[in-house]
């Protein structure tokens, strides 16, 4: 079973929370990204996702290794899908389980925040009038550090 | 000779996702940069780009050998 994962068909939320819950689980959040149609006044008609794969899923293992050092009972799993995404479809489902829930909801919160910075995942725009490649959402398109803040070498 | 890869707008605008280029080694992250900008073309964001150094991101300053995966990697955006 594989804990963190980049896929090409959609995303069986369910499979993704099975993979966290065991016997001292008291808590399970999940954080699921969706497709989303207006960005201010754009019109998104669909997206394409694309991944440097096996690079990207280490970046997600990385991730599930700052939760554990973070949140040490915790356990994470997360789904990253990519290809072409209609309206709606689910992008990305994270489950982290933990035995009480504040930590569980602090911890899919930070493992969305981190795949926004260090895993190599793109997102191409179609747009009605239009296509880009996005850039970091983050806001900074550039790396004055010369990598995203936080990257452990 | 280092294999390159590119995503996204740089694979784009290259036309393709792999290239290998032939170059004196051990080199730097930064020469090999400078070589690709040379060979290839200095593509849009491509200064702007972390790199991954088979698989891993890497400082400018880090070596690069024969045979090494070079991923340029522009600002990501998933989620």
């Amino acid at each position: 079973m594989k804990l963190f994962e980049i896929c090409n068909a959609p995303i069986q939320t369910q499979d993704v929370i099975n993979k966290v819950i065991h016997h001292n689980s008291g808590a399970v959040s999940v954080f699921i990204g969706t497709v989303r149609e207006m960005t201010g006044e754009k019109q998104t008609q669909f997206l394409q996702y694309e991944a440097y794969v096996p690079m990207a899923e280490k970046q997600l293992e990385k991730i599930g290794e700052e939760i554990q050092t973070r949140w040490p009972k915790a356990k994470a799993a997360i789904t990253h899908r990519i290809g072409t995404l209609q309206i709606s479809d689910v992008a990305v489902t994270i489950a982290v389980s933990t035995p009480h829930r504040q930590d569980a909801f602090e911890a899919s919160r930070y493992a969305i925040e981190r795949i926004k910075e260090i895993v190599p995942i793109w997102k191409k725009e179609h747009y009605r009038d239009g296509e880009e490649w996005v850039g970091n959402q983050k806001g900074n398109v550039s790396y004055p550090l010369g990598h995203p803040e936080g990257i452990e070498k | 000779m280092v294999h390159i890869l590119l995503f996204a707008n740089l694979a784009q605008e290259a036309g393709t996702q792999k290239i290998e280029i032939e170059m004196d080694l051990p080199a730097s992250v930064e020469q090999v940069r400078k070589k690709f900008k040379e060979e290839i073309g200095h593509l849009k964001g491509i200064d702007h780009c972390l790199i991954a150094v088979n698989e891993e991101y890497a400082e400018e300053m880090d070596i690069v050998k024969a045979g090494d995966t070079i991923a340029f990697i522009p600002p990501v955006s998933g989620g």
